[in-house]
């Protein structure tokens, strides 16, 4: 564990240093946009972020800035520091990727269990059948699908927006609903493979009843793939919802990733895909943690 | 099935179409009708045409990038199963590390850093061809740089179980070097496994590539795939006028694929597990 720990500082120099440099090695320098600075001031932003130098000095710099805790300015929107911008945004983003991971998690978890308690009947193989539909619906189709029923066809709920919990619920099924289908998949397969081992049997010759063998005792091992998953789980959550806050019109992080790329804001897209990762490993370290006191525990009983 | 009708219908379908229909017309957002069945876009041009021509850009990209995924995870894994302990870990554990890392936001800088380099080298060395292309082909050389990790897993696994079989001892005792033995030995067993992953490999690649261009950062106009023409539709509903078809029609085309990939990936998977048990 001492050693995942510390691992983290190293990964987390290893996608600055590559970020910095991809974003270095786009065309265009970062004050160039439509709205020409005036010279004086572009020469005195340029010698502050000591973007004047050569290109290892300017890496040097930007490392520095960073352990100080600084993003930088954004290049597009002037006057408000990327610092700010995050600090408006990610909120949002991470509130709409915590729902969606809650709803993915729990429908799949209940759906996987479900599916494996009745192996080898027909509503087995048609919860699967559903569950590989669902794989195949990428959130670009099934957020604008959604909205076609939901909002415009039943005018249930809001098209987009961002502000009352109504308008939560469209964006986080959208991106819940293919993980919620993996992680369903998974746990089938793990729960299928957990029926045919010696504790099982015991649970059964025991007399319990097949739910009881299965909810009770099979799912708590069979549980363990689904939290491996959790950490790339959580890096595709983020990754979608970029997509999903540009249907939903929602004013999170990502639309500024999206952006910041079409305008070469390259502080800005620097600041999103640090913390994006950040967090990411943050939270890898957390579930890679939950994994062992949870494996160790059954190991142990 | 569906999979090879809906290979033949992106290859000669746009051949079938009148011209009138592949040009900006006058009939913008018209709904579906007999002439233009899937109805039109915003320039009056015909959406089935639209999709079928969107389709060849995305079967190739997802056939493309699978094909590089392919090559990349089967000789990783295959390197890092056969390998000592200690390398094999370091191996992996890397695996682990970029699983769990935004790989499509690292692609789409990654994209956008080199497009216009290689544009400027291909108009530069006169490879016509590239210039126009070139952001297709960058587009198929990312995506096969990140859906690679899970072949790289699947075949270390098999790699594992195989060398310890006892055809493999023989051949390390018959003094046959390291390589001779992966290519001659541990590659054909491997090959089922390596078709099942790609068959699940090409619709992972389709959906990456549809979701970039959906952000507008992927296939751009004037070429078109199934990811920018469900952009377009998704910018064009609204509760004022709902052009329904701009979205359904290509969404449709994508799922039927997608499941089609997924239905032979998945069934070719059980077969084979169910063999090797």
């Amino acid at each position: 564990m001492l050693r995942r720990l510390a691992s983290l500082p190293v990964v987390l120099f290893c996608v600055v240093t590559i970020t910095f440099f991809l974003i270095r090695l786009s065309p265009g320098g970062p004050f160039d946009s439509e709205r020409k600075l005036p010279p004086a001031i572009e020469k005195q932003l340029l010698a502050k972020y000591k973007l004047d130098g050569p290109i290892l000095d300017q890496y040097t710099g930007y490392l520095k800035d960073l352990i100080h805790g600084d993003l930088r300015l954004s290049t597009k929107y002037r006057n408000r520091s990327v610092n700010e911008i995050l600090a408006q945004t990610l909120p949002v983003t991470l509130t709409l990727g915590a729902t969606a991971l809650l709803i993915a998690v729990t429908t799949g978890v209940w759906l996987g269990a479900f599916a494996a308690a009745r192996l080898g009947t027909l509503v087995e193989g048609g919860a699967l059948a559903m569950t590989l539909l669902a794989i195949s619906l990428p959130s670009f189709v099934l957020g604008p699908l959604l909205i076609l029923i939901f909002a415009i066809k039943l005018s249930w709920l809001p098209v987009g927006g961002w502000g009352s919990p109504m308008q939560l619920i469209l964006p986080a099924v959208t991106l819940a609903i293919p993980y919620a289908a993996v992680i369903a998949r998974l746990l089938h397969d793990s729960l299928r493979d957990t029926l045919v081992e010696d504790f099982v049997r015991t649970a059964r010759a025991k007399g319990l009843s097949e739910r009881a063998v299965v909810y009770r005792h099979a799912l708590r091992v069979a549980i363990l793939p689904v939290i491996s998953y959790l950490g790339p789980l959580a890096a595709n959550l983020l990754t979608g919802s970029i997509v999903v806050e540009t249907i939903f019109h929602i004013p999170g992080a990502g639309g500024f990733f999206v952006n910041s790329i079409l305008n070469r804001d390259g502080f800005l897209l620097g600041g999103v895909v640090i913390v994006y990762c950040v967090l990411l490993v943050i939270f890898n370290l957390l579930v890679d943690l939950s994994y062992r006191l949870l494996d160790r525990r059954i190991r142990e009983s | 099935m569906i999979l090879c009708g809906m290979i033949i219908a992106v290859l000669i379908g746009p051949f079938l179409f009148p011209h009138s229909f592949a040009v900006p017309g006058t009939e913008t957002y018209a709904a579906p009708s007999a002439t233009h069945i899937c109805g039109t876009d915003l320039n009056g041009r015909d959406l089935l045409l639209l999709i079928l021509e969107g389709g060849r850009i995305s079967l190739l990209v997802g056939i493309c990038g699978a094909g590089i995924s392919l090559i990349i995870g089967t000789s990783y894994g295959l390197i890092a199963g056969s390998s000592s302990q200690g390398i094999d870990n370091s191996m992996m554990r890397f695996v682990d590390i970029l699983y769990s890392v935004p790989r499509l936001i690292f692609i789409l800088i990654f994209i956008n850093a080199f497009n216009e380099r290689l544009q400027l080298a291909a108009s530069n060395h006169g490879w016509d061809w590239l210039v126009g292309s070139s952001r297709l082909v960058i587009l198929i050389l990312s995506l096969g740089i990140i859906e690679w990790l899970t072949m790289a897993r699947i075949v270390r696994g098999q790699t594992l179980t195989l060398r310890e079989r006892s055809y493999v001892a023989a051949a390390r005792v018959l003094g046959e070097g390291y390589w001779t033995i992966l290519w001659r030995h541990l590659l054909p067993n491997l090959a089922g496994i390596i078709l099942v992953y790609l068959t699940l490999a090409i619709p992972s690649v389709i959906i990456d590539e549809a979701f970039l261009s959906f952000l507008g950062l992927g296939v751009q106009a004037p070429q078109s795939s199934w990811g920018s023409l469900l952009a377009e539709g998704a910018s064009s509903i609204n509760p004022l006028k709902g052009a329904w078809w701009m979205i359904l029609f290509p969404s449709l085309a994508l799922l039927t694929t997608l499941l089609a990939l997924y239905s032979i990936g998945d069934a070719l998977r059980r077969s084979i597990s169910a063999k090797n048990q």
